[in-house]
């Protein structure tokens, strides 16, 4: 078992007194155990808060809100578009923090996380990148440039789904996170090229109405619908995530439970 | 412990010379990447005859004049200004919905031996402002804005205005 002799070496100081493969599998399953039940409690909650924030964000912002003087009703594109390239900044900033815990304090949750993150991320990225292309159309006259602000979000998503790939291409679920996890590092430095490049240089892209020092360039009635839709997208993108993860969580449970059974039935002592 | 604070120490390592190496590529490659260049750039290192390339700033007020080619394709002339210095820009073909005077716009192709610049396509750059028609056409009445003279003014000016139809006119 070359996977569990791999995984033995790069273990933590504390695998020194360890009885057998099943008590390890017990072990470490205890945290996540405890996060199981934590946010098993936790779900409903956020299911409930991301409907009702988002349905009520997206009838203010698609119904409710005025159009624009200039862009006229395509401008509730924008309800969609801003927060998912809010998300798919955001969720990467997530995903290199989570990669931080992994390779430093060897957190098998944060593996799991990030695992399960990176093909929300990219779907949240393509969504974003889908949704500007058909806003540029009508007002910019093309469905793409490259542009700084267009490329960078561009390679944004390939990191997402370089990442979704590279973690599962591995034998060893462990050997995968920690490539993985320095892939997401590496790639952290194209967040602020993201977030900077309409202020570094010149793009066919607006410079942010939002996030400015100054006051929002954005009409209160179109900018509360905004925060609204972001606060609803994001709650929905975290209660996704966590279904997934806790997915994942119970998988492995199974998984193990059944390699623990098929053991005992072979009569190795477990 | 000790590991741990190793492996935080190689990380942060790793991740400062990857920062250096990113800003520092960045800053060689700054004018490589530029989307377009604005008339004061393209005057002072003007681009050879044969190479395309971008020019953006927003699009004079009063200068665009529409014609339609022997061909029945529509064309326009417009003036391409950044402030200090303005580009006569010669266009056929059709212009993208926002375009307009005062409005920022991004035209690919060359500059003639006359200095003016022949395009091959015309895209509207929309600004950060999000305004209802309501509050534009206030500001307007009140003569705070004229859209054709260029940007909108401040946004803490206008972005909690009321938005009624009826409204105070002329302020």
């Amino acid at each position: 078992m070359g996977g569990v002799d791999g995984r033995l070496t790069t273990g933590t100081g504390a695998t020194a007194a360890r009885p057998n493969p099943g008590g390890r599998s017990l072990h470490r399953f205890a945290n996540p155990g405890r996060f199981l039940r934590a946010t098993g409690r936790l779900m409903p909650l956020l299911w409930g808060a991301a409907l009702i924030v988002l349905g009520a964000g997206l009838l203010w912002g698609l119904v409710l809100s005025p159009a624009d003087w200039q862009q006229g009703e395509t401008v509730r594109i924008m309800y969609v578009h801003v927060p998912m390239a809010w998300l798919a900044m955001g969720g990467y900033t997530g995903l290199a923090i989570l990669s931080v815990m992994s390779l430093i304090w060897r957190h098998p949750l944060a593996d799991l996380t990030a695992r399960e993150l990176s093909p929300v991320g990219a779907a949240v990225t393509a969504l974003c990148l889908a949704t500007g292309s058909l806003w540029g159309k009508p007002m910019w006259g093309t469905w793409w440039v490259w542009d700084a602000r267009l490329t960078s979000v561009l390679v944004l998503f390939f990191l997402w789904l370089g990442h979704a790939a590279l973690v599962r291409a591995f034998d060893d679920p462990e050997r995968g996170a920690r490539t993985g996890a320095i892939l997401a590092l590496v790639g952290i430095v194209n967040v602020p090229i993201v977030k900077f490049s309409v202020d570094w240089w010149n793009t066919l892209h607006q410079p942010a109405s939002v996030t400015r020092l100054n006051a929002p360039g954005m009409h209160v009635d179109i900018l509360y619908p905004l925060l609204a839709c972001a606060l609803g997208f994001s709650l929905l993108f975290a209660a996704v995530v966590l279904a997934r993860t806790r997915a994942a969580v119970m998988e492995r449970r199974v998984r193990a439970l059944q390699l623990a059974r098929a053991r005992r039935e072979e009569g190795v002592p477990a | 412990m000790t590991r741990k604070k190793r492996r935080l120490m190689v990380l942060l390592l790793a991740g400062l010379g990857l920062g250096t190496a990113t800003a520092l590529t960045l800053t060689a490659f700054q004018d490589n990447l530029v989307f377009f260049l604005s008339p004061s750039d393209a005057m002072a290192n003007r681009p050879p005859a044969d190479r395309a390339f971008r020019l953006g700033g927003l699009v004079e007020s009063g200068s665009i004049e529409r014609t339609t080619g022997s061909d029945g394709r529509p064309s326009a002339t417009f003036r391409v200004t950044d402030g200090p210095t303005s580009i006569s820009v010669t266009y056929s073909g059709v212009l993208p919905d926002l375009f307009r005077e005062g409005q920022g716009v991004v035209t690919l192709g060359r500059l003639l031996p006359d200095g003016s610049f022949r395009a091959t396509e015309v895209l509207a750059r929309h600004d950060e402002t999000y305004m209802p028609p309501e509050v534009a056409d206030a500001l307007r009445r009140a003569g705070h804005w004229n859209p054709a003279q260029g940007a909108a003014p401040p946004a803490e000016t206008w972005n909690t205005a009321p938005r009624q139809r009826e409204g105070r006119s002329g302020g």
